[in-house]
């Protein structure tokens, strides 16, 4: 066993080379739809609506970076996410992982292919089960695929994981609630790292834990993929630990794209006012910035049942003109490194006004 | 709404209808005593019983019979005629009706005031001596029998056999209310006394665990910081706590207007209860199906009444 | 601090709970002061006491079992000292408070307007259409859109945003001179959380009321405090008014909260620096002083040596808990600031000693 964990579980079949793109995209999401219907009736469920959480989602994640997925409430970034994992099915639209279509896969394909996308959660509380070892839930993917046989075996592995993340090792037949909030969220972090996943997606990863708390597993998030060549897409809402962790960012309102580009362009210049307006009403740490930005947008967010027409953001919007409400902008370049779905799109001077607060970007 | 109480209305017929079906099916299929040999008297002749099972209607296949009790009922509001009392089966519910209806209404009002009543005080004061003298007993309350219960009452109370006091009138001694209110009254003090002590018992440990969970709600702690008095406080757990009460209230009354068996028998009430006993003892087919469907008229209307109740207890829940 | 009077002066108090595993020292000896009009912020992680210091002002944690001692003086009275009923006089009446999730704050059987009125019926004898006007009046003040007809709404059917001003208007009925607002946004998206601070600072300005504001969010605390208590283990380590906090923090327990988070005013890349191991049991509390054990510039004797809040030599409203020397802190603050980490920092204050010195669980998680 080398010191990298579940190194040994390469017997997984290889793919013909020539079938998977060296470079590019590991994950391809095209026009993804997801509507949950909502039923009345007692006994005959009629379909008298949808709650539209994603509608009509396109973007790719590529190999080795951090995408960001940051929206509001009802936004669809969780549903995305599930999306991707095939925890939900699609109403329309595909999936494509490594080069190949999953939007329909099922049984032992289906299964082979989540060993390499792995998932860990906003709440490090309920996601592991109370009656079990901190080994066994580690060592549960492995019982799962029917890897790292033996009971020795198994359990060197797990330390390997339990090393990896920072947990102490000895630690292996401890149950979850001697854990802190931290560490179970370590915890997590191992079982998902178990198989050695291509992808690994952070749903809210550090939102429940103490702010002295996130920054560690924010750090350890960034040295595992650094480590193993991971690809991470990371959801949240807070811009700042958005910022701070990913390559690429995607800003969803009310089950749309309505920008995405690199952080450092998003960040520097939002073109599309939702943007701006996230971005602006972000707390800033520093009291002799803080008192002099707010440009409000007003209202909360529409119900994802009902959302308005067109662009999505108009009700809300300050910048709103006539066409904004008949005719739907598309995700479109708008010379400043980001896409942005808008017919306005910020100039400098109004991302200026916003007192958007952003770092300066040291050199590489 | 409307809309919603005219489909479970719908629903409520359905139902029904299918109640009165399994009865039928159940009381042909399985075997039981010949009814018409019962009427026969002692020593009967074949050609007696024969000319009573036609006079009955029970020399033709059981969907005939059936169709021909369904005709009637649907056409006529007819429930048919007793094999054994030989009067209509409606008449003889109608009669017994009132007195199982003060039975359970009474009963109803006692329970739910005791339990509802016992429950606050334990919640509130809960870890008490008091809390826990209360719940012990209610304990006890539950686990008495009906039956031992109303003998013991009789036993001790009855105004004839009482070895405590002479205070309430003994078994048998009902009238209807319309005779003498004040005799219907006294009469009923015991029976009613004994029915609701286990529901009051149940109904105060349920509310009692619901309200202490209410009581940790932050929207409590919301309006003690609002000054509010603790009696306001403890109103807005009640209002918070009594939705279950509600439910399991409606689901028991309509239960018990089915008919008490137990206590009918003990107080020797002509109920409803006593009725649907005496009717399957005598394999009186008519009186059965009356009787059942009785029963399962004032579940199903039981259930449409809290589920429409819970619209106006709780904001959040929306009929359409 | 200022000549002003204080509206609250909160005095070594102290609140303790038993239960089976022992005392909970959920606060332990804090001291603070709010001024006519100002606002304090009170920053700390679960677990700091802050939330629990804030239900004791108002009464609120005596029938959880508390025991309590120390003094909470609003002007004039104390109200560790008063009766039930006399507090129960003051709370929503002029100490009011809003809490974090307005959804499970708001009573769900009962229509906005009917939980409005009775505030305001609580300490005013009003007739109940007096009360229902004030209830549309103080929807207005807030900002509710048409109040006139929201009034008879259940809170099921307002947005996270529209609950938390219910919430507010609640407790603004009776014109308190105080507002305690725990966590007042942290539920909230982040488009409506500058609402409700905006609404905030509008109507402390218009009510002149002084505002406690309870939060771990750092950004809030810059934005609307003008004071600042930094809370960790039931105790306060640091206080000082706004500017200086941020600008020259004092205690390693606030370097760590402000490095330890992302920010959109420092560079992308700059590497967090995360606060190492865990908040400390309640219970079985630490010795000396309660951050030592995480403390990655502890020396021998912040094991031993229990360190009072003092002032600062040359900024008297600036008060800290703890034993390195002055200069030190602020060569140690000078690296921070500018990137380092608490071993460079400790390298480059002269220091090289200490990091050596370093727990070892403390060194793991960096």
């Amino acid at each position: 066993m080398s010191s990298s964990p579940g190194a040994s579980t390469g017997e997984r079949a290889a793919a013909p080379a020539g079938e998977r793109p060296p470079v590019g995209a590991l994950v391809e999401v095209v026009d993804l739809v997801k509507h949950f219907p909502i039923t009345r009736g007692v006994i005959l469920q009629r379909r008298i609506g949808a709650v539209r959480a994603v509608d009509g989602v396109s973007f790719e994640v590529r190999r080795g970076e951090t995408l960001g997925i940051v929206g509001e409430t009802g936004c669809g970034k969780s549903t995305t996410a599930k999306l991707i994992m095939r925890l939900l099915d699609p109403t329309s639209g595909q999936v494509r992982f490594d080069g190949r279509d999953i939007t329909r896969l099922k049984g032992a394909p289906l299964k082979a292919m989540r060993r390499d996308m792995q998932m860990i959660f906003q709440d490090p509380y309920s996601s592991l089960n109370p009656r079990k070892t901190v080994g066994s839930i580690i060592g549960d993917p492995f019982a799962i695929h029917g890897l790292e046989r033996g009971r020795a075996q198994r359990k060197r592995a797990v330390q390997a994981l339990m090393e990896t993340v920072g947990l102490n090792p000895e630690h292996y037949n401890r149950y979850p609630h001697e854990f802190s909030g931290g560490q179970r969220q370590r915890i997590g972090v191992a079982r998902a790292l178990a198989l050695r996943p291509k992808l690994l997606i952070a749903d809210e990863p550090v939102s429940a834990l103490d702010v002295s708390i996130q920054a560690q597993v924010l750090n350890l998030l960034r040295d595992l993929q650094a480590r193993f060549g991971l690809t991470l897409v990371f959801i949240a809402h807070d811009l700042s630990v958005v910022r701070h962790m990913c390559d690429r960012v995607a800003v969803m309102y009310l089950g749309k794209i309505v920008e995405i580009g690199p952080s450092d362009a998003l960040y520097r210049f939002p073109r599309h006012p939702y943007t701006g307006a996230l971005l602006s009403a972000v707390p800033v740490a520093d009291p002799a910035r803080a008192r002099e930005r707010r440009a409000l947008v007003s209202g909360d967010v529409p119900s994802p049942a009902n959302p308005p027409p067109a662009c999505r953001f108009h009700t809300r919007c300050p910048k709103v003109r006539e066409r904004c409400r008949t005719d739907e902008p598309a995700l479109a370049p708008k010379g400043s490194g980001t896409e942005a779905a808008c017919h306005f799109p910020l100039t400098e001077q109004e991302v200026a006004r916003m007192h958007v607060v952003t770092g300066p970007v040291r050199p590489a | 709404m409307i809309r919603y109480i005219i489909r479970r209305l719908l629903w409520a017929v359905v139902m029904l209808w299918v109640v009165s079906f399994v009865t039928f099916v159940v009381f042909y299929l399985l075997p039981t005593a010949e009814p018409a040999a019962l009427r026969a008297g002692k020593n009967p002749t074949p050609a007696l019983i024969a000319s009573i099972r036609h006079s009955l209607g029970l020399d033709k296949p059981w969907y005939q019979q059936y169709l021909h009790y369904m005709e009637r009922l649907f056409l006529h509001f007819d429930f048919g005629y007793s094999y054994h009392y030989n009067i209509a089966v409606k008449q003889q519910i109608f009669e017994r009706l009132p007195a199982t209806i003060s039975l359970v209404l009474g009963a109803a009002v006692i329970w739910i005031a005791v339990g509802v009543g016992v429950g606050v005080i334990s919640a509130v004061r809960r870890g008490t001596l008091l809390d826990r003298a209360t719940m012990g007993a209610a304990l006890v309350a539950i686990s008495a029998p009906v039956y031992w219960l109303g003998l013991l009452a009789l036993f001790l109370f009855a105004s004839d056999i009482g070895k405590v006091a002479h205070i309430f009138p003994g078994a048998g001694s009902y009238v209807p209310l319309s005779e003498d209110p004040v005799k219907w009254f006294t009469s009923l003090i015991l029976p009613w006394l004994v029915l609701a002590a286990s529901f009051a018992a149940i109904y105060a440990r349920l509310l009692r665990a619901n309200l202490i969970e209410v009581l940790s709600e932050d929207y409590i702690r919301t309006a003690r910081a609002k000054g509010l008095s603790e009696r306001r406080v403890t109103r807005h757990g009640l209002r918070g706590a009594i939705t279950p009460i509600v439910s399991a209230a409606g689901v028991d009354i309509g239960v018990a207007l089915g008919g008490v068996i137990l206590v009918e028998t003990v107080f020797n009430i002509p109920g409803v209860g006593r009725l649907a006993y005496e009717s399957i003892i005598n394999a009186d087919l008519p009186m059965i199906q009356g009787t059942v469907l009785v029963g399962a008229f004032f579940i199903v209307f039981a259930n449409l009444t809290v589920d429409i109740l819970y619209a106006f207890i709780d904001p959040r829940v929306r009929y359409t | 601090m200022s000549a002003t009077e204080p509206l609250l002066r909160v005095e070594d108090l102290c609140v303790r709970f038993s239960t089976e595993d022992g005392v909970v020292h959920a606060v332990d000896g804090v001291t603070f002061q709010v001024l006519p009009g100002r606002t304090l912020g009170i920053v700390g992680e679960s677990g700091s006491g802050k939330t629990v210091s804030a239900l004791t002002v108002l009464g609120l944690t005596r029938r959880m079992g508390a025991q309590i001692s120390g003094r909470i003086l609003f002007e004039g009275r104390d109200l560790v000292a008063l009766g039930e009923d006399r507090l129960r006089a003051i709370r929503g009446n002029e100490i009011a408070m809003i809490f974090q999730d307005p959804l499970s704050s708001l009573h769900p059987f009962y229509s906005v307007g009917h939980q409005l009125i009775e505030a305001v019926r609580a300490h005013r004898p009003v007739s109940r259409a007096q009360a229902r006007a004030r209830a549309v009046e103080l929807l207005q003040l807030v900002g509710m859109p048409d109040p006139q007809r929201r009034v008879d709404e259940y809170p099921h059917e307002f947005s996270g945003g529209m609950r938390q001003r219910a919430m507010i208007a609640m407790a603004l009925a009776n014109e308190p001179r105080l507002l305690i607002a725990d966590e007042p946004t942290t539920a909230l998206d982040v488009t409506v959380q500058a609402q409700i601070l905006a609404l905030l600072e509008t109507l402390q300005r218009e009510l002149s009321m002084s505002i406690v504001i309870i939060t771990h969010d750092l950004g809030v605390v810059a934005e609307m405090a003008h004071d600042v208590a930094v809370m960790y283990g039931g105790r306060i380590v640091e206080t000082a008014p706004v500017a200086p906090l941020f600008a020259a923090p004092q205690h390693p327990y606030s370097w760590g909260l402000l490095r330890s988070i992302p920010r959109l005013d420092t560079p992308r890349e700059e590497q967090l620096v995360p606060i190492p191991g865990t908040p400390p049991s309640l219970i079985a509390r630490p010795s000396g002083c309660h951050f030592h054990p995480r403390c990655p510039y502890a020396g021998p004797e912040c094991s031993r040596i229990d360190p009072r809040l003092q002032p600062l030599p040359d900024e008297p409203e600036h008060y800290v808990a703890c034993l390195l020397e002055p200069q030190l802190r602020s060569r140690l603050w000078g690296a921070l600031r500018d990137g380092a980490t608490p071993e460079q920092a400790l390298r480059r204050a002269g220091e090289p000693a200490r990091a050596v010195e370093l727990p070892p669980r403390a060194r793991e998680h960096r």
